[in-house]
Protein backbone atom coordinates (compact mmCIF):
# COMPACT_ATOMS: atom_id res chain seq x y z
CA UNK A 1 0.00 0.00 0.00
CA UNK A 2 1.10 3.65 -0.75
CA UNK A 3 2.40 5.73 2.11
CA UNK A 4 -0.04 8.62 2.77
CA UNK A 5 2.68 10.98 2.30
CA UNK A 6 3.84 9.06 -1.29
CA UNK A 7 0.48 9.77 -2.30
CA UNK A 8 0.00 13.50 -1.44
CA UNK A 9 3.83 13.84 -3.64
CA UNK A 10 1.91 12.21 -6.34
CA UNK A 11 -1.27 14.41 -6.06
CA UNK A 12 0.82 17.79 -5.90
CA UNK A 13 2.44 16.67 -9.20
CA UNK A 14 -0.83 15.91 -10.76
CA UNK A 15 -2.07 19.31 -9.83
CA UNK A 16 1.37 20.65 -11.18
CA UNK A 17 0.66 19.06 -14.30
CA UNK A 18 -3.05 20.29 -14.13
CA UNK A 19 -1.34 24.03 -14.34
CA UNK A 20 -3.64 25.93 -11.57
CA UNK A 21 -3.16 29.60 -11.54
CA UNK A 22 0.42 28.68 -13.19
CA UNK A 23 1.80 29.78 -16.99
CA UNK A 24 -1.43 29.66 -18.65
CA UNK A 25 0.35 31.58 -21.58
CA UNK A 26 -3.52 32.07 -23.09
CA UNK A 27 -3.72 35.42 -24.45
CA UNK A 28 -6.57 37.23 -22.77
CA UNK A 29 -9.78 36.80 -25.61
CA UNK A 30 -10.34 40.24 -27.70
CA UNK A 31 -13.91 40.54 -26.40
CA UNK A 32 -12.38 40.72 -23.06
CA UNK A 33 -9.96 43.39 -22.98
CA UNK A 34 -10.51 46.16 -21.06
CA UNK A 35 -8.17 49.61 -20.74
CA UNK A 36 -6.40 50.31 -17.74
CA UNK A 37 -8.92 53.45 -17.38
CA UNK A 38 -11.78 50.84 -16.60
CA UNK A 39 -9.70 49.83 -13.78
CA UNK A 40 -9.80 53.20 -12.17
CA UNK A 41 -12.06 54.76 -9.63
CA UNK A 42 -14.87 57.01 -11.16
CA UNK A 43 -12.85 60.07 -10.05
CA UNK A 44 -9.62 59.65 -11.83
CA UNK A 45 -11.88 58.36 -15.03
CA UNK A 46 -13.82 61.92 -14.60
CA UNK A 47 -10.77 63.32 -14.66
CA UNK A 48 -9.70 61.55 -17.87
CA UNK A 49 -12.75 61.99 -19.73
CA UNK A 50 -13.52 65.99 -19.12
CA UNK A 51 -11.01 68.36 -20.59
CA UNK A 52 -11.34 71.12 -18.16
CA UNK A 53 -10.01 68.79 -15.77
CA UNK A 54 -7.50 66.06 -17.33
CA UNK A 55 -3.88 68.07 -16.39
CA UNK A 56 -2.89 66.47 -19.64
CA UNK A 57 -4.44 69.23 -21.84
CA UNK A 58 -2.00 71.70 -20.90
CA UNK A 59 0.54 69.70 -22.67
CA UNK A 60 -1.69 68.94 -25.36
CA UNK A 61 -2.27 73.08 -25.93
CA UNK A 62 1.39 73.35 -25.99
CA UNK A 63 1.79 70.25 -28.81
CA UNK A 64 -0.97 72.90 -30.52
CA UNK A 65 1.76 76.36 -30.64
CA UNK A 66 4.96 74.07 -31.25
CA UNK A 67 2.82 72.64 -34.02
CA UNK A 68 2.86 75.61 -36.20
CA UNK A 69 6.52 76.91 -34.28
CA UNK A 70 9.51 76.87 -36.56
CA UNK A 71 12.22 75.54 -35.73
CA UNK A 72 15.70 74.73 -37.22
CA UNK A 73 17.55 75.86 -39.88
CA UNK A 74 15.62 75.42 -42.39
CA UNK A 75 12.97 77.50 -40.24
CA UNK A 76 10.03 75.31 -41.10
CA UNK A 77 6.98 74.39 -38.43
CA UNK A 78 5.23 71.20 -38.60
CA UNK A 79 2.23 72.87 -39.84
CA UNK A 80 4.71 73.87 -42.98
CA UNK A 81 4.46 70.51 -44.29
CA UNK A 82 1.21 68.93 -42.60
CA UNK A 83 -0.97 72.00 -41.99
CA UNK A 84 -4.36 71.03 -40.03
CA UNK A 85 -3.28 68.44 -37.65
CA UNK A 86 -6.67 67.47 -37.12
CA UNK A 87 -7.11 66.25 -40.82
CA UNK A 88 -3.26 65.18 -41.56
CA UNK A 89 -2.66 63.73 -38.50
CA UNK A 90 -6.22 61.90 -37.78
CA UNK A 91 -5.02 58.37 -36.55
CA UNK A 92 -1.96 58.85 -36.84
CA UNK A 93 -0.68 57.95 -33.20
CA UNK A 94 -3.38 54.94 -33.33
CA UNK A 95 -1.13 53.29 -35.75
CA UNK A 96 2.52 53.57 -34.53
CA UNK A 97 4.75 52.07 -34.13
CA UNK A 98 5.29 51.83 -37.70
CA UNK A 99 7.61 50.69 -40.30
CA UNK A 100 9.89 53.24 -41.81
CA UNK A 101 11.82 52.82 -45.21
CA UNK A 102 14.19 54.38 -44.96
CA UNK A 103 15.78 52.73 -41.82
CA UNK A 104 13.88 49.19 -42.59
CA UNK A 105 13.22 49.49 -38.59
CA UNK A 106 9.85 50.29 -37.04
CA UNK A 107 10.01 53.56 -35.03
CA UNK A 108 7.45 54.62 -32.26
CA UNK A 109 5.72 58.33 -32.24
CA UNK A 110 8.44 60.24 -30.77
CA UNK A 111 11.48 59.03 -33.24
CA UNK A 112 8.68 59.75 -36.07
CA UNK A 113 8.56 62.79 -34.56
CA UNK A 114 12.34 63.79 -34.13
CA UNK A 115 12.94 62.22 -37.31
CA UNK A 116 11.08 65.27 -39.55
CA UNK A 117 12.95 67.76 -36.72
CA UNK A 118 16.45 66.61 -37.69
CA UNK A 119 15.22 65.56 -41.54
CA UNK A 120 12.67 68.52 -42.60
CA UNK A 121 13.33 71.38 -39.89
CA UNK A 122 16.98 70.52 -39.26
CA UNK A 123 16.64 71.25 -35.81
CA UNK A 124 17.96 68.86 -33.13
CA UNK A 125 16.32 66.09 -32.43
CA UNK A 126 13.94 66.20 -28.61
CA UNK A 127 15.22 64.08 -25.79
CA UNK A 128 12.68 61.69 -24.58
CA UNK A 129 10.21 62.61 -21.26
CA UNK A 130 11.46 66.61 -22.64
CA UNK A 131 8.40 68.90 -22.22
CA UNK A 132 8.34 69.68 -25.87
CA UNK A 133 8.32 66.16 -27.17
CA UNK A 134 5.59 64.93 -24.66
CA UNK A 135 3.59 67.79 -25.47
CA UNK A 136 4.31 67.03 -29.50
CA UNK A 137 3.24 63.55 -28.77
CA UNK A 138 -0.04 64.69 -26.80
CA UNK A 139 -1.05 66.97 -29.07
CA UNK A 140 -0.59 64.14 -32.07
CA UNK A 141 -2.07 61.32 -29.97
CA UNK A 142 -5.23 63.81 -29.06
CA UNK A 143 -5.79 63.36 -33.06
CA UNK A 144 -6.46 59.89 -32.50
CA UNK A 145 -8.88 60.12 -29.66
CA UNK A 146 -11.46 57.82 -30.18
CA UNK A 147 -10.59 55.88 -32.90
CA UNK A 148 -9.36 51.82 -32.92
CA UNK A 149 -5.93 51.62 -32.45
CA UNK A 150 -4.82 50.10 -36.12
CA UNK A 151 -1.76 47.90 -35.32
CA UNK A 152 -0.12 46.42 -38.64
CA UNK A 153 0.80 42.93 -39.06
CA UNK A 154 2.44 42.48 -42.46
CA UNK A 155 5.86 41.12 -43.21
CA UNK A 156 8.39 43.89 -42.78
CA UNK A 157 6.74 44.91 -39.28
CA UNK A 158 6.26 41.44 -38.10
CA UNK A 159 9.70 40.47 -37.11
CA UNK A 160 10.00 43.50 -34.76
CA UNK A 161 6.30 42.44 -33.21
CA UNK A 162 7.23 38.73 -32.75
CA UNK A 163 10.00 40.19 -31.13
CA UNK A 164 8.32 42.56 -29.17
CA UNK A 165 6.14 39.39 -27.85
CA UNK A 166 9.52 37.11 -26.91
CA UNK A 167 9.92 40.32 -24.65
CA UNK A 168 6.55 40.42 -23.22
CA UNK A 169 6.60 36.43 -22.15
CA UNK A 170 10.28 36.28 -21.03
CA UNK A 171 11.33 36.57 -17.69
CA UNK A 172 13.42 38.95 -16.14
CA UNK A 173 15.31 40.83 -12.87
CA UNK A 174 16.03 39.72 -9.95
CA UNK A 175 12.27 38.98 -9.31
CA UNK A 176 12.68 37.16 -12.55
CA UNK A 177 8.93 38.16 -13.70
CA UNK A 178 7.77 38.62 -16.99
CA UNK A 179 5.12 41.12 -17.92
CA UNK A 180 2.77 38.27 -19.11
CA UNK A 181 2.74 36.85 -15.74
CA UNK A 182 1.69 40.25 -13.70
CA UNK A 183 -0.48 41.61 -17.13
CA UNK A 184 -1.72 38.64 -18.91
CA UNK A 185 -2.47 35.98 -15.86
CA UNK A 186 -3.00 37.88 -13.14
CA UNK A 187 -4.80 41.13 -14.60
CA UNK A 188 -7.22 42.34 -11.83
CA UNK A 189 -5.62 41.28 -8.95
CA UNK A 190 -3.97 43.10 -6.45
CA UNK A 191 -0.23 43.68 -6.45
CA UNK A 192 0.01 45.19 -2.77
CA UNK A 193 -2.10 48.20 -3.25
CA UNK A 194 -2.18 48.20 -7.26
CA UNK A 195 -4.69 46.60 -9.62
CA UNK A 196 -3.26 44.87 -12.49
CA UNK A 197 -3.98 46.28 -15.43
CA UNK A 198 -3.98 44.51 -19.13
CA UNK A 199 -1.09 46.86 -20.39
CA UNK A 200 -2.79 48.52 -23.19
CA UNK A 201 -1.23 51.16 -24.07
CA UNK A 202 -4.36 53.35 -25.08
CA UNK A 203 -3.81 56.04 -23.18
CA UNK A 204 0.04 56.84 -24.08
CA UNK A 205 1.39 59.98 -22.92
CA UNK A 206 -0.15 60.51 -20.23
CA UNK A 207 -0.23 62.35 -16.63
CA UNK A 208 -0.24 60.33 -13.90
CA UNK A 209 -0.66 61.69 -10.53
CA UNK A 210 2.08 59.71 -8.86
CA UNK A 211 4.57 61.29 -11.89
CA UNK A 212 3.07 64.35 -11.25
CA UNK A 213 3.57 65.32 -14.87
CA UNK A 214 3.18 63.80 -18.41
CA UNK A 215 4.63 61.13 -19.39
CA UNK A 216 5.34 58.37 -22.27
CA UNK A 217 4.30 54.96 -22.73
CA UNK A 218 8.19 53.93 -22.43
CA UNK A 219 8.91 55.84 -19.14
CA UNK A 220 5.70 53.16 -18.09
CA UNK A 221 7.44 50.35 -19.56
CA UNK A 222 11.08 51.33 -17.34
CA UNK A 223 9.10 51.57 -14.12
CA UNK A 224 7.89 48.24 -14.51
CA UNK A 225 11.12 46.97 -15.56
CA UNK A 226 12.70 48.68 -12.20
CA UNK A 227 10.11 46.59 -10.06
CA UNK A 228 11.21 43.31 -11.57
CA UNK A 229 14.55 44.45 -10.49
CA UNK A 230 15.47 44.05 -14.34
CA UNK A 231 17.83 46.54 -15.44
CA UNK A 232 15.99 49.09 -17.84
CA UNK A 233 15.90 49.12 -21.38
CA UNK A 234 17.04 52.95 -22.17
CA UNK A 235 14.62 55.60 -23.94
CA UNK A 236 14.25 54.84 -27.92
CA UNK A 237 15.93 51.47 -27.72
CA UNK A 238 14.36 48.70 -30.45
CA UNK A 239 13.84 46.67 -27.52
CA UNK A 240 11.12 48.96 -26.42
CA UNK A 241 9.55 50.04 -29.69
CA UNK A 242 9.47 46.62 -30.17
CA UNK A 243 7.57 46.11 -26.74
CA UNK A 244 5.11 48.89 -27.91
CA UNK A 245 4.42 47.53 -30.89
CA UNK A 246 3.28 44.11 -29.47
CA UNK A 247 1.57 45.95 -26.97
CA UNK A 248 -0.12 47.98 -29.72
CA UNK A 249 -0.96 44.84 -31.42
CA UNK A 250 -2.60 43.10 -28.21
CA UNK A 251 -4.67 46.52 -28.21
CA UNK A 252 -5.70 46.12 -31.79
CA UNK A 253 -9.05 47.60 -32.46
CA UNK A 254 -9.70 48.94 -28.91
CA UNK A 255 -10.08 53.35 -28.37
CA UNK A 256 -7.60 55.42 -28.46
CA UNK A 257 -8.05 57.08 -24.63
CA UNK A 258 -4.99 59.72 -25.03
CA UNK A 259 -4.16 61.77 -23.42
CA UNK A 260 -5.23 59.28 -20.21
CA UNK A 261 -4.90 60.21 -16.57
CA UNK A 262 -3.72 57.55 -13.85
CA UNK A 263 -3.40 57.52 -10.06
CA UNK B 1 20.18 19.91 -0.51
CA UNK B 2 17.24 19.24 -1.56
CA UNK B 3 15.31 16.25 -0.17
CA UNK B 4 11.73 14.92 0.29
CA UNK B 5 10.32 18.33 -1.18
CA UNK B 6 11.96 20.20 1.34
CA UNK B 7 15.72 21.79 2.71
CA UNK B 8 16.14 20.27 5.72
CA UNK B 9 18.84 21.96 7.27
CA UNK B 10 18.99 25.69 7.90
CA UNK B 11 20.74 28.01 5.55
CA UNK B 12 22.52 30.01 7.51
CA UNK B 13 23.46 26.89 9.90
CA UNK B 14 21.81 28.78 13.12
CA UNK B 15 17.87 28.85 14.07
CA UNK B 16 15.94 32.23 12.85
CA UNK B 17 13.65 34.70 14.82
CA UNK B 18 10.42 34.86 14.63
CA UNK B 19 10.42 38.19 15.43
CA UNK B 20 12.40 39.61 12.74
CA UNK B 21 10.93 37.48 10.38
CA UNK B 22 7.55 39.05 10.79
CA UNK B 23 8.79 42.50 9.90
CA UNK B 24 10.31 41.26 6.24
CA UNK B 25 7.68 39.21 5.76
CA UNK B 26 5.47 42.93 5.87
CA UNK B 27 8.42 45.15 4.70
CA UNK B 28 7.49 45.72 0.57
CA UNK B 29 10.81 46.35 0.16
CA UNK B 30 12.65 43.93 1.41
CA UNK B 31 10.36 40.94 1.86
CA UNK B 32 7.77 41.72 -0.51
CA UNK B 33 5.99 39.13 0.41
CA UNK B 34 2.69 41.37 0.90
CA UNK B 35 2.40 42.46 -3.13
CA UNK B 36 1.13 39.03 -3.55
CA UNK B 37 0.04 37.20 -0.83
CA UNK B 38 -2.44 38.51 2.30
CA UNK B 39 -1.60 37.13 5.51
CA UNK B 40 -3.09 37.66 9.55
CA UNK B 41 -1.60 41.11 9.33
CA UNK B 42 -4.21 43.55 10.37
CA UNK B 43 -2.45 46.97 10.57
CA UNK B 44 -1.52 46.23 7.01
CA UNK B 45 -3.77 47.75 4.35
CA UNK B 46 -2.72 46.84 1.18
CA UNK B 47 -1.91 42.83 0.66
CA UNK B 48 -1.77 40.89 -2.34
CA UNK B 49 -3.91 38.56 -4.16
CA UNK B 50 -2.31 37.00 -6.28
CA UNK B 51 -1.02 33.97 -3.90
CA UNK B 52 -2.63 32.14 -1.34
CA UNK B 53 -3.31 33.69 2.56
CA UNK B 54 -0.01 32.94 4.36
CA UNK B 55 -2.50 32.35 7.24
CA UNK B 56 -1.57 28.52 8.83
CA UNK B 57 1.16 28.06 6.41
CA UNK B 58 2.87 26.41 9.37
CA UNK B 59 0.30 23.89 9.92
CA UNK B 60 0.28 23.11 6.04
CA UNK B 61 4.05 22.94 5.52
CA UNK B 62 6.68 21.87 7.99
CA UNK B 63 10.70 24.06 8.37
CA UNK B 64 12.14 21.99 5.70
CA UNK B 65 9.50 22.13 2.74
CA UNK B 66 8.92 25.90 3.71
CA UNK B 67 12.78 26.56 3.00
CA UNK B 68 12.47 24.55 -0.21
CA UNK B 69 9.29 26.77 -0.90
CA UNK B 70 11.45 30.41 -0.10
CA UNK B 71 14.63 29.70 -1.24
CA UNK B 72 13.84 27.73 -4.59
CA UNK B 73 9.70 27.61 -5.17
CA UNK B 74 10.85 27.18 -9.00
CA UNK B 75 12.03 23.53 -8.18
CA UNK B 76 8.47 22.77 -6.78
CA UNK B 77 6.46 24.94 -9.72
CA UNK B 78 8.85 26.16 -12.30
CA UNK B 79 6.17 28.60 -13.50
CA UNK B 80 5.17 30.03 -10.07
CA UNK B 81 5.24 33.62 -10.27
CA UNK B 82 6.81 33.37 -6.88
CA UNK B 83 10.46 34.62 -6.77
CA UNK B 84 12.82 32.06 -5.84
CA UNK B 85 14.71 34.20 -2.74
CA UNK B 86 17.59 32.07 -2.43
CA UNK B 87 18.92 31.74 -5.50
CA UNK B 88 21.07 33.67 -8.43
CA UNK B 89 21.17 31.52 -11.30
CA UNK B 90 18.98 31.04 -14.38
CA UNK B 91 18.42 34.97 -13.80
CA UNK B 92 18.39 37.30 -17.21
CA UNK B 93 18.79 41.18 -17.15
CA UNK B 94 19.33 41.79 -13.45
CA UNK B 95 19.71 45.02 -12.28
CA UNK B 96 23.16 45.76 -11.43
CA UNK B 97 22.40 46.74 -7.95
CA UNK B 98 20.66 43.57 -7.47
CA UNK B 99 23.58 41.34 -9.89
CA UNK B 100 24.51 38.04 -8.03
CA UNK B 101 22.96 38.89 -4.65
CA UNK B 102 19.77 36.71 -3.34
CA UNK B 103 16.59 38.68 -2.94
CA UNK B 104 17.06 37.69 1.12
CA UNK B 105 20.53 36.38 2.46
CA UNK B 106 20.24 32.96 4.80
CA UNK B 107 19.76 34.41 7.59
CA UNK B 108 16.69 36.37 6.78
CA UNK B 109 14.79 33.47 5.36
CA UNK B 110 15.79 31.91 8.48
CA UNK B 111 14.15 34.47 10.05
CA UNK B 112 10.81 34.33 7.90
CA UNK B 113 10.64 30.56 8.29
CA UNK B 114 10.66 30.82 11.90
CA UNK B 115 7.78 33.30 11.56
CA UNK B 116 6.09 31.00 9.10
CA UNK B 117 5.99 28.58 11.58
CA UNK B 118 4.58 30.68 14.09
CA UNK B 119 1.23 30.98 12.04
CA UNK B 120 -0.98 27.86 13.28
C1 LIG C 1 5.08 42.52 -10.81
C2 LIG C 1 4.04 43.00 -11.67
C3 LIG C 1 4.34 43.67 -13.00
C4 LIG C 1 5.20 43.28 -13.99
C5 LIG C 1 6.12 42.07 -14.00
C6 LIG C 1 5.04 44.23 -15.07
N1 LIG C 1 4.13 45.18 -14.72
FE1 LIG C 1 3.33 46.59 -15.97
N2 LIG C 1 2.18 47.32 -14.41
C7 LIG C 1 2.12 46.78 -13.14
C8 LIG C 1 1.24 47.58 -12.33
C9 LIG C 1 0.90 47.32 -10.85
C10 LIG C 1 0.76 48.63 -13.16
C11 LIG C 1 -0.21 49.73 -12.79
C12 LIG C 1 0.44 50.69 -11.87
C13 LIG C 1 -0.48 51.69 -11.28
O1 LIG C 1 -1.48 52.05 -11.90
O2 LIG C 1 -0.17 52.13 -10.19
C14 LIG C 1 1.37 48.42 -14.46
C15 LIG C 1 1.12 49.22 -15.59
C16 LIG C 1 1.55 48.92 -16.88
C17 LIG C 1 1.12 49.61 -18.07
C18 LIG C 1 0.17 50.81 -18.09
C19 LIG C 1 -1.25 50.42 -18.30
C20 LIG C 1 -2.16 51.64 -18.27
O3 LIG C 1 -3.34 51.47 -18.52
O4 LIG C 1 -1.71 52.74 -18.00
C21 LIG C 1 1.75 49.03 -19.12
C22 LIG C 1 1.63 49.43 -20.58
C23 LIG C 1 2.58 47.96 -18.58
N3 LIG C 1 2.42 47.92 -17.22
C24 LIG C 1 3.39 47.13 -19.35
C25 LIG C 1 4.31 46.22 -18.81
C26 LIG C 1 5.32 45.53 -19.58
C27 LIG C 1 5.53 45.67 -21.07
C28 LIG C 1 6.03 44.75 -18.70
C29 LIG C 1 7.26 43.94 -18.93
C30 LIG C 1 8.42 44.62 -19.45
C31 LIG C 1 5.39 44.90 -17.41
N4 LIG C 1 4.39 45.81 -17.51
C32 LIG C 1 5.76 44.19 -16.27
C33 LIG C 1 2.77 45.63 -12.72
C34 LIG C 1 3.69 44.89 -13.45
C1 LIG D 1 5.37 37.70 -6.97
C2 LIG D 1 4.50 36.93 -6.13
C3 LIG D 1 4.94 36.33 -4.81
C4 LIG D 1 5.80 36.85 -3.86
C5 LIG D 1 6.53 38.18 -3.88
C6 LIG D 1 5.85 35.88 -2.80
N1 LIG D 1 5.05 34.81 -3.10
FE1 LIG D 1 4.78 33.14 -1.94
N2 LIG D 1 3.59 32.30 -3.42
C7 LIG D 1 3.19 32.94 -4.56
C8 LIG D 1 2.28 32.08 -5.29
C9 LIG D 1 1.59 32.42 -6.61
C10 LIG D 1 2.16 30.89 -4.54
C11 LIG D 1 1.29 29.67 -4.89
C12 LIG D 1 2.06 28.49 -5.34
C13 LIG D 1 2.97 28.75 -6.50
O1 LIG D 1 2.62 29.50 -7.42
O2 LIG D 1 4.08 28.26 -6.51
C14 LIG D 1 3.00 31.07 -3.36
C15 LIG D 1 3.16 30.11 -2.35
C16 LIG D 1 3.74 30.36 -1.13
C17 LIG D 1 3.74 29.46 -0.02
C18 LIG D 1 3.04 28.10 0.01
C19 LIG D 1 1.64 28.41 0.46
C20 LIG D 1 0.84 27.19 0.84
O3 LIG D 1 -0.01 27.35 1.68
O4 LIG D 1 1.09 26.14 0.27
C21 LIG D 1 4.40 30.06 1.01
C22 LIG D 1 4.62 29.53 2.42
C23 LIG D 1 4.84 31.34 0.54
N3 LIG D 1 4.44 31.49 -0.77
C24 LIG D 1 5.53 32.27 1.28
C25 LIG D 1 6.03 33.48 0.81
C26 LIG D 1 6.87 34.39 1.58
C27 LIG D 1 7.23 34.19 3.04
C28 LIG D 1 7.21 35.41 0.75
C29 LIG D 1 8.15 36.55 1.00
C30 LIG D 1 9.41 36.30 1.64
C31 LIG D 1 6.54 35.16 -0.51
N4 LIG D 1 5.86 33.98 -0.45
C32 LIG D 1 6.60 36.01 -1.63
C33 LIG D 1 3.57 34.21 -4.98
C34 LIG D 1 4.48 35.05 -4.32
Amino acid sequence: MMRPRRLRMIMACMAVLLAGPFASGDEIPLAARKSGSEFMSRQTQDMQNDDTSNPAMLWVLEGETLWSKPAGTANKSCSSCHRDAATSMKGVAASYPAFDETSSKVINLEQRINLCRTEQQKASPLAYESRDLLALTAYLARQSKGMPIEAKDDSRTRPFREAGEKLYSERVGQLNLSCAQCHTDNWGQKLGSALLPQAHPTAYPLYRLEWQTVGSLQRRLRNCMIGMRAEPYAYGDQEFVNLELYLMWRARGMTMEAPGVRP
Amino acid sequence: MVEDGGIAKSLSGSPGDAARGRAIVVNRQTGLCLLCHSGPFPEERFQGTLAPSLAGAGVRLNESQLRLRIADGRRLHPDTIMPSYYRTDGLTRVAPGFAGKPILNADQIEDVIAFLMTLR
